[in-house]
């Protein structure tokens, strides 16, 4: 188990080097190599098609699942490379996904938060109902559902299942939360608390944030990459990323709204 | 490296090195439902040996291909035994060829009816009948080719039997009928609408758009169908024993009993022991009819998988 | 009235080509009417010629006067067997190639050949498969003539339904629940267990209807395997002979002497009652089913 908050300033959380991504013919992301730190937010900025989500779904090696997906390159998640693992399940336990748009399972909330313990083996009801509880709380989701747990996931409202979704993704207890456009089918009140959420979640997990609004990006984010036709162009602190202190004018371009 | 890292990337590695029992439990289930999938190219192959071994000694030595193909003599029981399949040939192809003249049109035309014209309700139970009538089983079909249909071809046409090639043909088409209309009925619908769209902004009626645009496009899904609907009356076989009058015969009038190559393997297969030419030359039969259905249905899949493909 | 106020009327040519839609219209109703009605019409002849002997003695009891008169109850209760047994051996070995193709399959040269094999296995006419029967289950693997191998040929020759009727309703559940499950470190089958089979439940239920319906009433492939004309007994165990309404119906219409011209008919009104009762549940789940979606 990685014991979270317990870090090396040095060592890097994931480690990509030369990452290249192809759905068959098509090249969706070409040679990217960067390091995430432990506990910091990562953001990716960039406009559509420039394979942030297909940088996310190599990370979890979704791409076994995922017929006509080839990944080259190499990705460590803390030091160790994903391409190797024998249990490719184990690797996505640590690894919390929340989708662009959101997927409640089609079982009750309750169910979809306390499926990814049961997965690992957790029977104890107790232990069950004391961890979706907490991870409904930390996802602000709590008071909103807590007398209707036994209703379908899938049935409530957009913010909500993005909610659910946060949840689900925080009761496999990761190291690594990855965030993909979670703000697209969410209202900005809710986007607002989900950010507040994520800012308290830094503290034990690294956080991976695939963002179309620049601003998230700079409020949320250590550092950001920034996407751009399949190919990563640039990554530079946050700050340094809207001062202005940055080499690439493209880059520039699109924070400042030029173009995306 | 300080001590953290270290102990960190060990962890991590062992956990994810270590195959715990829901990774072989996925192992276990992806053996057995595999398994399950092979079985059906077992089968298949299985039915292919078999039908092929059990008449192979008999179509290799004592079968004379000639005599097969160009006698309509079929004497199992005569001395010396006679093995001419001409006549049964000519009983299937005639009644197939029936079949398909009689509801051919009518099935592209109702799957035209129930496609493009046909609304909401009505076209839900249009649909559940046809379904209905896939779900008639073939004896029952026999039924009433025998008690309903026989004795009324009799009274209507006058002629001594009302068992022959006619009524068999009617019922084998009323039981082609089903699986044409639906498989025509997916290949209108596999028309994009948005060639239905361009046409009627041109000002086309609904019908130019069907007869014009939609059937032209549609024309291979539509020759899938009939190929179905072909291989599913060639096939059938209690209903034509029970209908066709069973007598073999090159037919040369609508009112001829025939007899067709499954009726055969359907009358006799009972009167026969294991091994004896007959009981082979039987086999020999299924195997004709096996290469044939084989041929049919891997065409018309392939027309079928092509369209979606492209639709997709 | 001016050029403009004709602009929006029917021209000569319009006027024509709309009578034209209105009997191409009728047409193809009339078509479609030819191939519904008659079919209609053969079910209330059955209804009609076949209702005055139903009873529940005609369902309860043996038949008797070498099956000219009596019930059919060994013919009901042989094919209860047959089916039972069939649907034993098929629904297992179905449910479990439509897992495989609709959630491990990779588009490739073995899943071609395994839909191949499954269309071919639905396409083959009744008598081969009977002929397969004879040859391997009756003779090859020395089940004799016996339910057992009547079972067995009507597994394989139904083996196709459960498995298309089971991949649909496999497929019908969307993908992005799949991959949410994966993401959480779900393995396939967990993903499978958990999310994918409860939610295509009816799915399966209506393959299985779909299934006993067509072994219900196919009489080729068991004529030969393991149904006989007449069994003065029930059966027992899986290694007996038996009856079965199909062949029973088979049997009264064309081989046996002196039968009572109305004894067909309420033999297949039975036969057809419990055929098209079945798919008609199977038509009512799947109904239901799209009208209670859970996404």
């Amino acid at each position: 188990m990685v014991t979270p908050g317990a870090h090396s300033a040095v060592e890097s959380m994931l480690d990509v080097k030369g990452l290249t991504v192809r759905y068959g013919a098509h090249t969706a992301l070409q040679d990217v190599t960067l390091q995430v730190r432990p506990n910091e937010i990562f953001g990716i900025i960039g406009p559509a098609n420039a394979g942030k989500t297909s940088f996310l779904r190599a990370l979890n090696r979704m791409s076994d699942f995922v017929s006509g997906m080839q990944i080259e390159g190499s990705v460590h998640l803390a030091g160790r490379d994903i391409a190797n693992v024998r249990n490719v399940y184990a690797l996505r336990r640590r690894i919390g996904v929340v989708f662009p748009l959101p997927v409640g399972l089609p079982l009750s909330i309750y169910d979809n938060v306390a499926l990814a313990p049961r997965l690992r083996g957790v029977k104890s009801r107790a232990e069950l109902d004391e961890i979706v509880e907490r991870c409904l709380r930390r996802a602000a989701l709590w008071d909103e559902v807590k007398d209707r747990l036994r209703n379908l996931g899938s049935l409530l409202s957009g913010g909500q299942q993005q909610r659910l979704t946060i949840a689900r993704a925080l009761s496999q207890d990761p190291d690594l939360l990855l965030l993909d456009e979670f703000s697209i089918a969410v209202d900005p009140v809710t986007t607002m608390r989900i950010e507040e959420v994520l800012k308290e979640l830094r503290q034990e997990m690294t956080i991976v944030l695939v963002t179309n609004l620049v601003q998230q990006a700079r409020r949320l984010a250590d550092r950001t990459a920034f996407f751009l036709g399949s190919r990563c162009v640039e990554i530079a602190d946050t700050e340094d990323l809207f001062t202005g202190t940055v080499k690439d004018q493209r880059t520039r371009d699109y924070v400042e709204g030029r173009y995306g | 490296m300080s001590q953290d890292a270290s102990t960190r990337r060990n962890a991590a590695a062992t956990e994810f090195d270590r195959r715990d029992s829901s990774w072989w439990t996925d192992r276990i289930a992806r053996t057995v439902v595999f398994a399950g999938g092979i079985s059906a190219i077992v089968f298949i192959v299985g039915i292919l040996l078999f039908i092929a071994t059990q008449g192979l000694e008999f179509a290799a030595t004592r079968l004379s291909w000639s005599e097969f193909f160009g006698s309509i003599a079929w004497r199992p029981n005569g001395h010396p035994a006679e093995y001419g399949a001409l006549a049964l040939i000519a009983g299937t192809a005639s009644t197939t060829a029936i079949a398909m003249v009689i509801v051919v049109p009518l099935s592209i035309g109702a799957a035209i009816y129930i496609g493009e014209f046909a609304r909401g309700k009505t076209r839900e139970w249009l649909k559940i009948l046809i379904e209905l009538l896939a779900a008639i089983p073939s004896v029952v079909w026999g039924v009433i080719g025998l008690h309903v249909m026989g004795p009324l071809m009799t009274q209507a046409f006058g002629v001594p039997s009302g068992l022959n090639l006619l009524n068999a043909g009617i019922i084998l088409g009323l039981m082609a009928a089903p699986i044409m209309t639906t498989i025509a009925e997916d290949a209108l619908k596999a028309v994009p609408d948005t060639y239905r769209e361009a046409a009627e902004a041109l000002g086309a009626t609904k019908w130019q758009v069907v007869f014009r645009v939609v059937l032209p496009h549609a024309r291979p899904g539509l020759s899938a169908a009939v190929l179905l609907g072909v291989g599913r009356a060639f096939g059938e076989t209690i209903a034509v024993l029970m209908a066709s009058g069973h007598a073999i015969n090159i037919p040369h009038s609508l009112f001829d009993p025939v007899r067709t190559l499954t009726a055969t393997i359907a009358a006799e297969l009972g009167e026969t022991a294991e091994g004896d030419d007959h009981y082979q030359a039987l086999f020999v039969l299924g195997m004709l009819l096996f290469v044939i259905t084989f041929a049919i249905n891997v065409t018309a899949d392939s027309i079928v998988r092509g369209i979606r493909r492209k639709k997709a | 009235m001016s050029a403009q106020d004709s602009t929006f009327l029917k021209t000569e040519h319009e006027e024509k080509s709309l009578r034209q839609q209105k009997l191409v219209r009728m047409f193809l109703m009339f078509m479609t009417a030819m191939l519904v009605l008659p079919v209609l019409g053969i079910l209330s002849v059955i209804v009609a010629r076949g209702a005055p002997g139903m009873s529940l003695e005609f369902l309860t009891e043996p038949p008797r006067a070498n099956m000219t008169a009596g019930g059919i109850s060994f013919a009901l209760i042989g094919t209860v067997w047959l089916t039972a047994v069939a649907l034993l051996l098929a629904l297992p070995l179905g449910v479990s190639a439509a897992i495989y193709l609709s959630e491990y399959a990779r588009d490739n040269w073995l899943t071609r050949l395994i839909n191949i094999a499954i269309v071919n296995l639905a396409g083959v006419p009744s008598i081969v498969h009977a002929l397969f029967g004879v040859g391997a289950f009756v003779h090859f693997l020395h089940f004799g003539k016996s339910i057992l191998a009547a079972s067995c040929t009507l597994a394989v020759m139904t083996l196709p339904v459960v498995i298309v009727a089971t991949r649909e309703s496999l497929q019908a559940v969307p993908q992005p629940f799949r991959e949410a499950c994966w993401s959480l470190g779900a393995t396939r089958w967990q993903t499978i267990w958990r999310v994918v089979l409860p939610n295509s439940g009816s799915g399966i239920l209506t393959g299985v209807i779909l299934c006993v319906s067509r072994a219900v009433g196919e009489t080729a492939p068991i004529m030969f395997t393991g149904a006989v004309l007449y069994a003065p007994f029930s059966p027992e165990g899986v290694f007996d002979q038996s009856m079965a309404l199909s062949t029973h119906l088979y049997n009264v219409s064309t081989q046996i002497p002196n039968v009572p011209p109305g004894l067909p008919f309420s033999v297949a009104l039975t036969l057809i009652g419990v055929v098209l009762a079945m798919n008609a549940t199977a038509i009512t789940f799947r109904m239901r089913l799209r009208g209670r979606k859970k996404w």
